[in-house]
């Protein structure tokens, strides 16, 4: 007894590997994704146009339908022969993925199922920090004849910056924890491409009863979240910066 | 672009929206169409008589109105506290508490769990309403951010003024934090009003049920039915849009910096 749980799990279990690896893809792609989608989509619905209340309500819409619809929905849109993608890319003489059959296409999947959550909660808090930033510093800077782009470079993205920090940090932790989709849809499969770490946790618990295993997986999963987000506090000394930080 | 990615977005509604109107026979017909042949409204009372749903409803709104208050009440209190002052084993408590969302809440369920059935609050409302008087740590830390990005000098500028630290809090920081508070609101709503493995857990009494369960309890008897779910699920998220609109009205350029003129 003992270590014994873990040392098993670093030596004598392939699966746990391999929910590691489907995490870490899952989290390194779509992290960095949806930060970038969800920060295009806030400072799209930022703009003073005529109806910008209508379509910050149509982006935002996904998140508010519950994830059993969702996943019916989902399942429909990645269909392989009369799914909506497919047929777009068919159409676009692009090949047609069998997305939720073929272990190669099932992360992808997964991340861009993430991305239709892009225009929820993460785009308000961006839409929140770019509320904060005073309207003087843009005028200033055109003053000075700063393009849009340097304007984007210069002060709304540090200016942003605790808020991307607050999105990158929950995005990780999140991703680590992603299981529902992948529960409902494809339960694992193919061939364990969507194993990922919380299913594996879920599983060990709840199907195959080996409470000491599922718990030593849940305090590895700790450990590399906690392991992560010190470092990300860490580095975020560099380039996150706090109008209100005592120097 | 804007009309292009709005469209891409609404999908999943507009599809929930279009199967609400169908006829059984019609959506069981493959291939699939997105428009129904045939409206039919047939859905929306049959759905609502099913199960009682009024009373589902007013146990929700309870449950949820209690959550948001107590919820954005605390986490702007401590975030406060986090972004302000410096004390002995800040850092420390800050992770301590960033750590409670580092594990799944799977993991977390049971223990917890047993805890409330040891002061006996099972089958009540307490369990799904008092943890949000401790504010949630993705609140108190989205908030700290967002406290953090005032600059000090306005604290310092009221403070002359004789202004104490909770008046500074209550007339300077909550005020040019309105859409971070707005946000915060938003979420606890909806993840309350949303929140289905709470209640699921929690409440065996069938006249405590919230919303959600209705939900679920509806696609177990229905499960053939699939109209008829859409439809009750078009009427469990009408209150979030409903709150969305009104709550995105505060995200206006401009709106809340009148603290910062001139600087």
């Amino acid at each position: 007894m003992g270590t014994e749980n873990y040392r098993r799990l670093f030596t004598e279990d392939p699966l746990f590997w391999k929910a590691l690896a489907v995490t870490l893809e899952y989290a390194v792609l779509s992290v960095p994704l949806g930060i970038a989608a969800s920060l295009a989509i806030a400072m799209l619905l930022n703009q003073k146009v005529r109806g910008i209340p209508l379509f910050r309500a149509l982006f935002y819409m996904p998140s508010l339908v519950p994830s059993v619809a969702m996943a019916i929905v989902w399942q429909w849109v990645f269909n392989a022969n009369h799914g909506i993608l497919n047929q777009v890319l068919g159409a676009a003489g692009l090949g047609k993925p069998q997305w939720l059959q073929d272990a190669k296409w099932t992360i992808p999947a997964f991340v861009i199922m993430s991305l239709s959550g892009a225009g929820g909660a993460r785009m308000i808090i961006f839409l929140a920090g770019l509320q904060a930033i005073p309207s003087s510093y843009y005028e200033a800077a055109q003053i000075d004849g700063a393009d849009g782009w340097s304007q984007f470079r210069h002060i709304t993205l540090p200016m942003l910056s605790p808020v991307t920090f607050f999105n990158l940090t929950l995005g990780v932790i999140g991703s680590f924890q992603y299981f529902t989709q992948a529960f409902v849809m494809t339960n694992g499969g193919p061939n364990n491409a969507s194993l990922f770490y919380a299913l594996s946790i879920f599983r060990n618990a709840f199907e195959y009863f080996k409470f000491g295993k599922a718990s030593a997986l849940a305090w590895i999963l700790f450990a590399i979240v906690l392991a992560i987000t010190l470092a990300q506090f860490g580095a975020s000394r560099r380039w996150v910066y706090y109008e209100g930080e005592t120097r | 672009m804007l009309i292009l990615g709005a469209a891409a977005y609404s999908t999943p509604l507009i599809w929930t929206i279009c199967t609400s109107l169908k006829t059984n026979e019609e959506i069981a017909h493959e291939p699939n169409r997105l428009l129904p042949h045939r409206v039919t409204l047939e859905n929306f009372p049959a759905a609502w008589h099913a199960l009682p749903f009024v009373n589902y409803v007013v146990n929700t709104l309870f449950v949820t109105l209690c959550c948001t208050l107590a919820t954005v009440f605390s986490a702007a209190l401590v975030a406060y506290g986090f972004a302000r002052f410096k004390f002995r084993g800040r850092n420390t408590l800050f992770f301590l508490m960033l750590a409670t969302m580092m594990l799944p809440s799977q993991v977390t369920m049971i223990p917890v769990f047993l805890l409330w059935k040891q002061v006996h609050a099972i089958d009540t409302y307490l369990p799904l309403t008092v943890p949000s008087l401790f504010g949630g740590a993705f609140n108190i830390f989205l908030l700290r951010q967002f406290f953090m990005g005032i600059p000090r000098e306005l604290d310092e500028a009221m403070l002359l003024d004789g202004c104490g630290y909770f008046g500074i809090w209550r007339r300077l920081i909550l005020p040019l934090s309105t859409p971070a508070l707005i946000a915060v609101v938003l979420f606890t709503f909806i993840g309350s009003w949303d929140n289905f493995e709470g209640p699921l857990i929690y409440l065996s009494n069938p006249d405590n049920y919230t919303l959600s369960i209705g939900l679920d309890l509806f696609h177990d008897q229905y499960s053939t039915n699939q109209g008829q779910l859409m439809a009750a699920t078009l009427v469990h998220i009408v209150p979030m849009l409903a709150l969305f609109l009104v709550a995105q009205k505060f995200f206006i350029r401009g709106a809340n910096l009148s603290g910062l003129g001139g600087r």
